[in-house]
């Protein structure tokens, strides 16, 4: 019986795996022809879907059915401020097919972006194709949004819970048990020997937010669901900011010393040091978004291109072969990309903590 | 196309330069094997800054 739970159990997990994969085999396929009767170029479609995956869009679609062209997924709340708050859901868009009326005024979807418009719609257009339209200032809950939001409500319910548990005892129990060496070696091994001994306390709450935020938005890309919020540049550009903004406010005497008039080098270096100084304070932020941000994207884009095998090699290889390939590589690869996940996480800490650790440490002076 | 070109030398560079950290740290622990744990977060630290200086010039060149 135990042995009968525990394969179902895994073949529950190894089915959510490649779901996603199966969700992409439907989208596509050689000679098809769209609802108008065109045929399908399936390289083009298959790099849009991958570029429409990779940003973050007005609504949560799981599958579109390539032929009939219904999308299947739910809309999420559109929120605009222009003269006033005008909210509604994303399903009055239709994918960016109709014009949302919202009181007296119209907008349309074009490329992911809202703009403001007449009632039928109209574009213009510049001189390279950019449309000319007033944007409208964007608040809506966008699916990362959403994302965020859920990882965030999780975390919430983890850590109280496991602070909750040390009221009763020292020794957390259940889920908790897995959380604790979590926190310790965040604790240990980031911040508290870059840090220092002495002021590594305040900096814990930052730190281990910020590790298991990244953490676990990383660890949901990887899922069916089709997040990429780590891999949204003002996703990682807001992470790093905080990173900025803490390491700049902590910053001690000595910190500032260094940076604006460095102490032991002749005067002429201390005025050449200092634009270096203030620019290497600008880059370290600035190579902690790039890094995050580059990384998760890269990895979206080759597991679906890798998933995408499926259809592009269809023609050469027939479908058993292509669809077998496709499956051995994109799980190498969503292998490699949990270990990214956590990598990604722990090199973010890491690095925040060795930016503070800079700018709060003692010099012994000579 | 310049951009690709560029591309392709940019990863070269990052490739070369993660090598000599990875083998260096490979002969560091060969060496002294209980300094591991702490060669490992070094070559660690090292790799991301290096990795983040590659994709800086990756993204600013697309």
């Amino acid at each position: 019986m135990r042995v009968f739970q525990q394969t179902l159990k895994y073949s529950v997990v190894l089915l959510l795996t490649l779901s996603s994969s199966i969700i992409f085999a439907g989208s596509g396929g050689n000679g098809d022809h769209d609802k108008k009767g065109n045929p399908i170029d399936t390289q083009e479609e298959i790099k849009a879907y991958i570029k429409h995956h990779l940003q973050d869009s007005h609504d949560f679609t799981f599958y579109t059915d390539g032929q009939s062209g219904t999308h299947y997924g739910f809309p999420l709340p559109v929120i605009l401020w222009d003269q006033g708050v005008k909210m509604f859901m994303s399903s009055k868009f239709h994918h960016g097919e109709t014009v949302a009326q919202s009181g007296d005024s119209f907008y349309k979807l074009y490329h992911g972006k809202i703009y403001k418009t007449d009632a039928e719609g109209t574009i213009t257009y510049d001189d390279h194709q950019h449309p000319t339209n007033v944007k409208p200032l964007d608040l809506s809950i966008t699916k990362s949004v959403v994302g965020m939001i859920l990882v965030s409500v999780l975390m919430l319910l983890m850590f109280s819970s496991l602070a909750k548990g040390y009221k009763k005892g020292p020794i957390p129990t259940g889920f908790a048990r897995v959380l604790e060496p979590l926190v310790i070696y965040v604790r240990d091994e980031i911040a508290r020997p870059n840090i220092g001994e002495k002021k590594y306390r305040k900096f814990m709450g930052f730190l281990l937010t910020v590790f298991f935020f990244i953490w676990i938005l990383n660890l949901l890309g990887l899922t069916p669901l089709g997040f990429n919020v780590t891999g949204n540049i003002a996703v990682t550009v807001c992470l790093a900011l905080f990173t900025f903004f803490i390491v700049q406010f902590s910053g001690n005497k000595d910190y500032w010393k260094h940076i604006f008039w460095m102490p032991g080098v002749p005067v002429l270096m201390k005025i050449i040091l200092m634009p270096i100084e203030i620019l290497g304070m600008l880059t370290k932020p600035f190579s902690l978004l790039i890094r995050l941000f580059a990384n998760i994207t890269a990895g979206h884009f080759v597991v679906m291109s890798l998933i995408a095998l499926m259809i592009t090699m269809k023609a050469a290889f027939g479908p058993v072969a292509s669809t077998g390939m496709s499956i051995v590589l994109s799980l190498f690869i969503s292998v490699i990309e949990i270990l990214v996940a956590f990598l990604q996480a722990f090199i973010f800490t890491m690095l925040s903590s060795l930016f503070i650790g800079m700018a709060v440490q003692e010099h012994d002076h000579h | 196309m310049y951009n690709l070109i560029g591309a392709g030398l940019i990863v070269i560079g990052g490739g070369i330069g993660l090598g000599q950290i990875g083998g260096k740290a490979m002969e560091g622990i060969a060496r002294q094997p209980e300094a591991a744990g702490k060669i490992q977060t070094a070559m660690i630290i090292i790799g991301a800054l290096l990795e983040g200086l590659a994709f800086g010039a990756l993204i600013l060149g697309a």
